[in-house]
């Protein structure tokens, strides 16, 4: 890919990621936060990278380090994630804003 | 061995990395909505698990011993931590994730440095092209500035190294020293520095690891939130520097993502806390503890109630609001504040919770909370819709929180939290402070609201106190 292209990318995509995030619920900025953390874990494909096409003993160790950051990054992102989530879902039932739930 | 079938950036491979960066585009949107967010953080650990595939079945990967190794101490280390990590710990959780990724990438750069020099015969840094180089450079210093800053993020939250603002005189001196010491050893490569040992650019990798260190320590415990918000957007364009360096058009896409909704997800933060985010890196939150104009801590007179009363006030009250704070996380007291309200709401009584926008030490750390402890998600009042409702409210309990119910923000234009937005607590009938000693919360500031004629103080942790109450209104 030439520069040109990948800087084309690069801008389209920081408007793309501008415009996706509009009016967030302050109850869904960490939640949110911590998935937008668990993508930039994408890094792990540059250890893997680096890994796999390693040719000598510190480059070994780098990318063995810098896959198993990523892969941290990426496994405890989406699941740490998951579980703040799943908080809010466990009673999902009386969501509805009118239910005659008086307590 | 696994049999590769994609050649590196060939049109398969490409086609599925747009697959994977679309389902990440989808997965944010999806994680604005609280009726989607779920689904939507599986669309993307979906688009990364594509990525993740396509990138193994890249024709020329060796090396799958170490890869796996890679993989599965990482994995195992990730399922580990989220699945022990308490609901309390999860920002500093966070803040970790975060800094690993920000190490991966200082890493990856590192071994680019070194991949692009050996590529050529008797090569150099000077010798690795500036469109390979600057974004090496670029993803090094601030994967660096990202893996210490997170490091001193997560500490604080752990509290393993004091939350309170620390900085030393001429700080602001010595970080713009290291930034311009950064940027001219970055330049100096790149004009051809032919340092054949590569020490100019771990240099540069420690220098912005303590620059990430000494930017981050001045910074008061209750503004880690938007610290955190914001380092994960610079790891973001980390790496999509990365992806520059690498031609990868997946990290381009993703890490630029990250970057940008990041920054937009920081600024709403802020302006939840009614503080820019200039200010909160720049100033410190208790850059002046004793400038305030409530300052004077010496003792002044408050009333001081044991869980008896509480339960008295509480049991024959009709509206109770209950406002959670920190010191409710930190006690883990969600539980047994359910209890007192289940009593309560036995007996008749309106109970609801008063969430600050940032209460506890992330904004929706509350509202987590509770719905662990099987609140009733309707029960749960946004500051907005509570505050009209206080000059009607009989009691309202405040449990371990501090600064976000200090009337000072509305009343003395000198506070250092003058304009913060607060709940509005000292309107209701009577209000009941639990909280273990009269000491200020991360403001550094006293709290006026101790000291109010209808405000009573209930010295003790917060669970204790709370299953006291409970145990007392039982009683009655």
């Amino acid at each position: 890919m030439d520069l040109m292209t990948e800087i084309t990318i690069f801008v389209l995509a920081v408007f793309v990621g501008f415009e996706v995030i509009s009016k967030v619920p302050t109850t869904l900025h960490t939640p949110l936060m911590s998935q937008t953390n668990a993508i930039h874990g994408i890094v792990m494909l540059g250890g893997l990278i680096v890994l796999g096409f390693a040719d000598d003993g510190l480059e070994y160790v780098i990318g063995t380090i810098a896959v198993a950051f990523g892969a941290i990054n990426i496994v405890g992102g989406f699941m740490v994630t998951d579980r703040m989530l799943g908080m809010f879902s466990k009673k999902p039932k009386p969501k509805a804003e009118t239910d005659g739930k008086g307590s | 061995m696994v049999r590769a079938v994609l050649e590196p950036g060939g049109d398969a491979a490409t086609a599925l990395y747009i697959v994977a960066f679309s389902l990440f585009i989808v997965g944010i949107k999806q994680g604005t909505h609280p009726t989607t967010a779920k689904r939507g953080n599986l669309v993307a650990a979906g688009g990364m698990a594509v990525a993740v595939v396509t990138t193994l079945l890249l024709d020329g990967m060796g090396n799958w011993g170490l890869i796996a190794l890679g993989l599965g101490v990482g994995t195992a280390v990730g399922v580990i931590a989220s699945v022990r990590v308490q609901m309390t710990e999860m920002p500093q959780m966070v803040a970790l994730y975060n800094g690993v990724g920000g190490g991966a990438v200082a890493l990856i750069a590192w071994a680019e440095i070194r991949h692009g020099i050996s590529e050529i015969d008797h090569g150099t840094i000077a010798s690795i092209p500036l469109d390979t180089l600057i974004p090496i450079l670029f993803a090094g210093v601030v994967g660096s500035v990202s893996f210490w800053g997170s490091n001193i993020a997560f500490a604080k939250l752990q509290d393993l190294i004091p939350t309170r603002p620390l900085a030393a005189p001429g700080q602001q001196v010595i970080n713009a020293v290291l930034v311009i010491g950064i940027v001219a050893a970055c330049v100096s490569i790149a004009v051809g520095n032919d340092d054949p040992s590569q020490l100019t650019f771990i240099g540069i990798l420690i220098a912005a690891g303590l620059l990430g260190n000494l930017v981050v320590l001045p910074i008061g415990g209750a503004d880690m939130p938007v610290v955190i918000s914001l380092l994960n957007a610079f790891t973001g364009l980390s790496a999509a520097a990365a992806g520059f360096a690498l031609d990868n058009v997946a990290l381009i896409v993703a890490g630029t993502l990250v970057g940008s909704s990041g920054t937009i997800l920081t600024m709403e933060m802020a302006t939840a806390m009614n503080r820019s985010v200039a200010n909160i890196l720049f100033s410190g939150f208790g850059g002046a503890p004793a400038g305030g104009g409530s300052g004077s801590t010496e003792e002044r007179p408050h009333v001081s109630i044991g869980a008896q009363d509480a339960a008295i006030k509480l049991a024959y009250a009709d509206t109770v609001v209950i406002v959670p704070g920190y010191g409710l996380a930190v006690a883990q007291a969600q539980h047994a504040i359910k209890e007192v309200a289940d009593e309560l709401e036995k007996r008749g009584v309106t109970v609801n919770y008063a969430i600050h926008p940032v209460a506890g030490r992330m904004p929706g750390h509350m509202n987590v909370l509770l719905a662990e402890a099987d609140v009733p998600y309707e029960n749960l009042k946004e500051m907005e819709e509570i505050n009209p409702e206080m000059a009607r409210t009989d009691v309202a309990v405040v449990v371990g929180a501090n600064d976000v119910t200090n009337p000072a923000a509305k009343t003395d234009p000198d506070s250092p939290i003058a304009g913060m937005p607060i709940i509005e607590v000292n309107e209701a009938q009577q209000v009941i402070v639990i909280k273990r000693s009269l000491s200020p919360g991360f403001a550094g500031i006293d709290n006026d609201l101790f000291y109010e004629p209808n405000t009573s103080m209930l010295f003790a942790d917060a669970k204790q106190a709370a299953a006291d109450i409970a145990a007392e209104i039982q009683n009655l």
